[in-house]
Parts: C-alpha cells; sequence; structure tokens
C-alpha cells in the first residue's frame, strides 16, 4: 500500500470518529445557564478534527507519487497481537500465571522458531520469575 | 530568619543520623517505584502514611519528600531501556532515549537522565529555598484563562514533535483530547463517549494509553522480523556506557532549559511535570542546530525532560507549602499528611515551622546527592537488561504492561483497553502518525476543557477573556506563532521554490 492511500483510509477512519464526536456532542448541552455545558468543547474539537481529515484526505488525493509502506513482517506483529488477546481473553479462566506462560511459549517457539525445549524453559521460568517478583515480592495481585 | 541562617538549621535537622537513614529510605523506595510501571508515588506515599504517625513529623516528611522526587529518577530507566514510561512525565524521555539505547548509547542515555535529574533537582531546591513566597504570590494570579492559554502552549508544542505531518500530529492530539473526554462530565454529570460501558465512566486511564501506545506498540513494531531475535546492542566501553565530555557539552543548554522551565511550571499549580517535560522538550529542539535528530537519539532530548521533570519537584512544592494548593497527585498526598500531623500549610507555614521547612530543603540537596551517587554505579547494571535475548524480553514486557496496568486499576476491561492501544500504537508507527501528540492531548485535555469552562463561566460566555488577561494573551499568541511558523516555512519554500523555477 503506498503512504498516500494509507492517509486516505486514515483520514477517513478519523474523519468518521470526527463526525462520531459532532452528532453525540451536539445531543449534548452546549451552552447552559451555568456556561458551556458537556457539548461545548467535543463539538469544536469535533469540528476541527473531521476538517483536518477532510484536508488530509484530500491532499493525499493530490499527491502524485509517494513512498510504499512495507506491510511484509505485519504478519507477524498482528499475530503476537492476537495471541495477547487471546491471552487476554483467557486471563479471567486460565489466570496470568498460566496465559502469560503460552503467551511466552508462543512468542519464543513459533514467532523466533527456538526448539520446544528451550521455549518451554524460558516459559516457565519467566512465568514463576513474575510470581517471585510481582505476588510474593511486592504483594501485587495478578489478574 | 535570612535564608542562611535558616539553610544551616535545616542542615543541623537533615543530617541527624536518622535523618539521613529515613532520606536514604525514601530515594531508594521513590527509585525502586520510579522504575516499576504503575505503581505511582502518589499511591507509595499513600500506603506509607500510616507507618509515618510514629515518626518525627521532619523525619516523615524527608522520607516521603525523597519517594516523591526519588520516583522521577527511577522513571527514566524504563523509558530509556524498554521504552515504557512508568509515569506520564517519562514519555519525553522515551522520545530520545530509546532511540539512543538502541543505538548501544543506553549506558549514556541513563547517565545523562541521572546527572540532569541531579542538576535540575538541586536547582529546583535553590528556587524552593531563595524565591519561595514571592513565586508563589505570583502563581495565585494564574486564574483558569492563564492555565487554559499554559495548556494550548503545551499542545502547540506537539507541532515542534510532530515529526514529518503537521496535520497527522494534530489530528493524533485531537484524538488524545477525546479520550481524555471519555467518561462522566464533572460539571453536569453528563456521561460522554462510553459506549453503555460500565468501566468507561471513570475514564480512561492515561498508564493504559502510554503502556499500550509505547511499550506493546513498539513490541510489535519489532516482532515484524524474526531476523532481529538478536539482543538490542550493548553499550560497548567506558565511553558507552557513561556519558561522554561530548554528551555533557551538548546537554549543557538543555540542563539550563530543563531545570529553568521545570521549576517554573513546578509553581503554577496543576500544571505538572508532564507539560514541563514536553515544553522543555520542546524548547531543547526548537533552539537545537540539530533538530531534525530529535527522536531519533540525541542526548540533549533525555537531558531536557529529565531536568524538568525533576525541577517541577522543587517548584510543585512552594504552592503546597507555601498556599496550601497541592499541584499534583503526589502534592495532594503529601499536604494530607502535613494536615494529619497536625500542620496548616498556607502563608504562614515557613515562619511557624522552620525547622521542618530547612530541614526539608536540606534533605533536598542531600537525597539528590544521595541520587546521584546511587545511580550512576548502577547505570551499568541497569544496562545489563539489554543482554537479554529479545525472545525472552518481548515476552517479559508484555508480562510487565499487564501486570502494571491491572495493578493500577484492578480492572481486565483496562487490559483489553491496553491490548486495543497496543494495536493502535503499532498502526500509528506504520501510518506514520506521531503518539507523542495524543498522550500529550489525553494528559492535558480534562484539565483543559476544565479551565476553557471555568473561564468562559467568568466571563458569562465570552470568549474574549482569554485574550484580554495579558499573560494568557501572551501565551495564546506565542501558541499560535508556534502553529503557524511551520506554515511560513512552507510558504517560503514554496516561495524559493517558484523563484527557481
Amino acid at each position: 500500500m503506498k503512504a498516500r492511500a494509507a492517509d486516505f483510509w486514515s483520514g477517513l477512519a478519523l474523519g468518521g470518529l470526527g463526525a462520531y464526536i459532532i452528532v453525540q456532542a451536539s445531543r449534548w448541552e452546549y451552552l447552559g445557564a451555568d456556561g458551556p455545558g458537556p457539548g461545548f468543547f467535543p463539538l469544536w474539537y469535533g469540528i476541527v478534527m473531521a476538517a483536518l481529515s477532510l484536508f488530509l484526505m484530500i491532499s493525499s488525493l493530490k499527491e502524485k507519487a509517494g513512498e510504499r509502506i512495507d506491510w511484509s513482517g505485519a504478519g507477524r506483529a498482528f499475530a503476537t497481537w492476537a495471541a495477547l488477546a487471546v491471552c487476554v481473553a483467557l486471563l479471567k479462566v486460565a489466570g496470568f500465571m498460566l496465559c502469560f506462560a503460552a503467551l511466552t511459549f508462543f512468542i519464543v517457539a513459533v514467532m523466533y522458531r527456538r526448539p520446544i525445549k528451550v521455549a518451554a524453559t524460558v516459559a516457565a521460568a519467566a512465568a514463576a520469575a513474575f510470581y517471585i517478583v510481582f505476588p510474593l515480592a511486592l504483594g501485587v495481585r495478578l489478574p | 530568619m535570612d535564608v542562611l541562617s535558616g539553610l544551616m538549621q535545616g542542615f543541623a535537622v537533615a543530617l541527624q543520623p536518622l535523618n539521613l537513614l529515613w532520606c536514604l529510605v525514601g530515594v531508594v523506595l521513590g527509585t525502586v517505584v520510579g522504575i516499576m510501571p504503575g505503581l505511582g508515588p502518589p499511591a507509595t506515599i499513600a500506603m506509607l502514611l500510616p507507618l509515618t504517625f510514629l515518626m518525627n513529623p521532619a523525619s516523615a516528611m524527608i522520607m516521603l519528600a525523597g519517594i516523591y522526587y526519588g520516583a522521577k529518577y527511577g522513571g527514566s530507566t524504563t523509558s530509556i531501556l524498554l521504552n515504557i514510561p512508568g509515569e506520564s512525565a517519562s514519555v519525553a524521555t522515551c522520545f530520545d532515549g530509546y532511540q539512543m539505547a538502541r543505538k548501544g548509547r543506553a549506558g549514556a542515555a541513563l547517565g545523562i537522565a541521572a546527572i540532569a535529574s541531579f542538576i535540575a533537582g538541586t536547582v529546583g531546591v535553590l528556587g524552593l529555598m531563595l524565591i519561595a513566597p514571592p513565586l508563589a504570590r505570583m502563581a495565585l494570579a494564574f486564574s483558569s484563562p492563564e492555565y487554559f492559554a499554559l495548556m494550548a502552549l503545551g499542545l502547540a508544542m506537539v507541532v515542534l514533535l510532530a515529526g514529518r505531518s503537521m496535520i497527522k500530529a494534530l489530528l493524533a492530539m485531537l484524538v488524545g483530547l477525546w479520550l481524555a473526554g471519555i467518561g462522566t462530565d464533572l460539571f453536569s454529570q453528563t456521561s460522554r463517549f462510553t459506549f453503555g460501558q460500565m468501566e468507561l465512566l471513570s475514564g480512561v486511564d492515561f498508564v493504559v494509553v502510554a503502556i499500550g501506545v509505547f511499550a506493546i506498540g513498539e513490541v510489535l513494531a519489532n516482532m515484524e522480523g524474526r531476523e532481529a531475535a538478536k539482543a538490542l546492542p550493548f553499550p560497548k566501553g567506558v565511553r558507552n556506557l557513561l556519558p561522554t565530555m561530548q554528551d555533557l557539552k551538548d546537554s549543557r543548554f538543555a540542563f539550563a532549559n530543563g531545570s529553568i522551565v521545570g521549576f517554573l511550571i513546578g509553581v503554577l499549580p496543576g500544571a505538572g511535570s508532564t507539560i514541563a517535560s514536553f515544553i522543555s522538550y520542546g524548547l531543547e529542539k526548537a533552539v537545537s542546530r540539530r533538530p531534525e535528530q530529535f527522536g531519533q537519539g540525541v542526548v540533549e532530548g533525555v537531558a531536557a525532560p529529565e531536568g524538568a521533570n525533576n525541577a517541577e519537584t522543587g517548584g510543585a512544592l512552594i504552592p503546597m507549602l507555601t498556599l496550601g494548593i497541592p499541584g499534583s497527585s503526589s502534592t495532594a498526598v503529601l499536604l494530607a499528611a502535613l494536615v494529619l500531623w497536625g500542620f496548616k500549610p498556607g502563608p504562614l507555614f515557613i515562619p511557624e515551622n522552620p525547622a521542618l521547612f530547612w530541614g526539608l530543603v536540606a534533605s533536598m540537596y542531600i537525597g539528590n546527592l544521595m541520587l546521584l551517587v546511587l545511580n550512576m554505579p548502577l547505570v551499568p547494571l541497569f544496562a545489563q537488561v539489554l543482554r537479554t535475548p529479545v525472545y525472552i524480553l518481548y515476552p517479559i514486557i508484555l508480562g510487565i504492561a499487564v501486570i502494571g496496568v491491572y495493578s493500577t486499576s484492578g480492572s481486565l476491561f483496562d487490559v483489553w483497553l491496553l491490548a486495543g492501544f497496543g494495536l493502535l500504537g503499532y498502526l500509528m508507527r506504520k501510518l506514520d502518525y506521531p503518539s507523542a501528540p495524543l498522550i500529550l492531548g489525553l494528559v492535558l485535555g480534562g484539565a483543559m476543557e476544565r479551565a476553557l469552562r471555568q473561564s468562559l463561566m467568568m466571563s458569562d460566555g465570552s470568549i474574549s477573556i482569554l485574550v484580554s488577561r495579558p499573560v494568557s494573551a501572551v501565551m495564546l499568541s506565542l501558541a499560535l506563532l508556534i502553529l503557524l511558523i511551520p506554515l511560513f516555512n512552507k510558504v517560503n519554500t514554496w516561495r524559493l521554490r517558484a523563484l527557481e523555477k
């Protein structure tokens, strides 16, 4: 994807957010007897956001050439994020120690292709170290 | 009582062996608290408050203040080594500190942060000692319009931090303002942008956004290449393990800038160390001979915000002690401690309690020296973190991020938000949106809206109040000028190109 296309789509998304802010803010009181209401400030930054987004979209369309954004490694980043999201989803059921060990194992074994033994050792050691430092030594509650 | 005799009396109090011990306990605890993300000085001071009831008030105050300014030293460590800002004031240190670490200069960055903290911390104490009462009276002249203008000036600084696109920086800042607006409006109790989620009624915590955007975003960006599985470069040789003479020379203006800006902003109740560190960073970049290198690992980019962050502590104690107005959550807890011990912070506090005030001032000199002596030898030890292979380091960063957020709020919803902001941080990197304006917008958004609405209440809805008061008018003009300078530069570039053609 070229940078100007990325600018267009991100501008569109932010323009949508600006429009949402304007619509929401217009439902709240703008100026009351006591002064500005809850809709006053959001309405103005919503308008500015929508205007700047439009400007970004138009200027991206006017741009003739642009750099390419390298998305080749993005799959690995999204896979790591997905693993983190699964870990967060399972926190309530499995607890932090198990989820964190599984996430560590995934990163070491799958993302960095280290041997299974190394991954298992790193996962177990990291989880144990976290347990010693946070709940035991510092009294911090784990999720 | 003149300053010199007051200081002599203060050193007599601070140099008592027991007070030296409490000062050491405070600064060590503060450093540890600063390193741990999510565990801030206000929480630590509040937790230790019940223990201080058995102590002499001077000793207790010396220890609690030690935690307060010690945390500022510690905050730089995780910002530089892991790109995790422990608190909002450490965000500006991440920009160049982490880049220095990536270039194998983590030791120099940590060293310069410690030196800047020492110099600025000492300047802050000097200021506290010499000009506390008159400056505090001047700060009283600051009302809502001036605070709004000050925050507008802080936000205008985003242009200087903007990177390649001013539009994208402004858009990121506006997203930060929107995030700050999520939750219950304190004036009208209206819930705004909560999407029907109970958890959002109290707003979005800064820690969640900062750790998500900076730490998790960075981890995701680094995960892109498997070949990067080697450790981050470890500082080689003494030259990279500690700051060089050239680093000190390059940072000499940053030391002064950070000290003065940090102290002056600290005196203003409510302005805080975050805005001080951002303004100081922006100012440093504006006057630098190499502004294009900021954000890529220049030593002044670490010295200025770290200095401001520490000088602010001396400044922030002025309105707290002489006016009874706390400028931050940490000084609010310190104020509560003073009240609980039976003192009345206000204009009569210094004349009525000279031993306590001057003892505190003297202990801050000693504490800053202790911190420098403690932190400089620890630099090589902290830098060892970089020897850890990234396939071990990255899961640890993710784990610390999750625990840091959960320990702050105790809410799994916030952990979900953390993951969401991590993805946002990664996408912002990919799409070339700067993250600093988003964080600054979030930090200042709530206070800025409050100041604007209070200003308009004062003037019955007339916006002219913002420009009719001299201090506010000057600051708003400066903010406008900062926003317009890049525009003039662009027009000038077009003009020169047209002339060439």
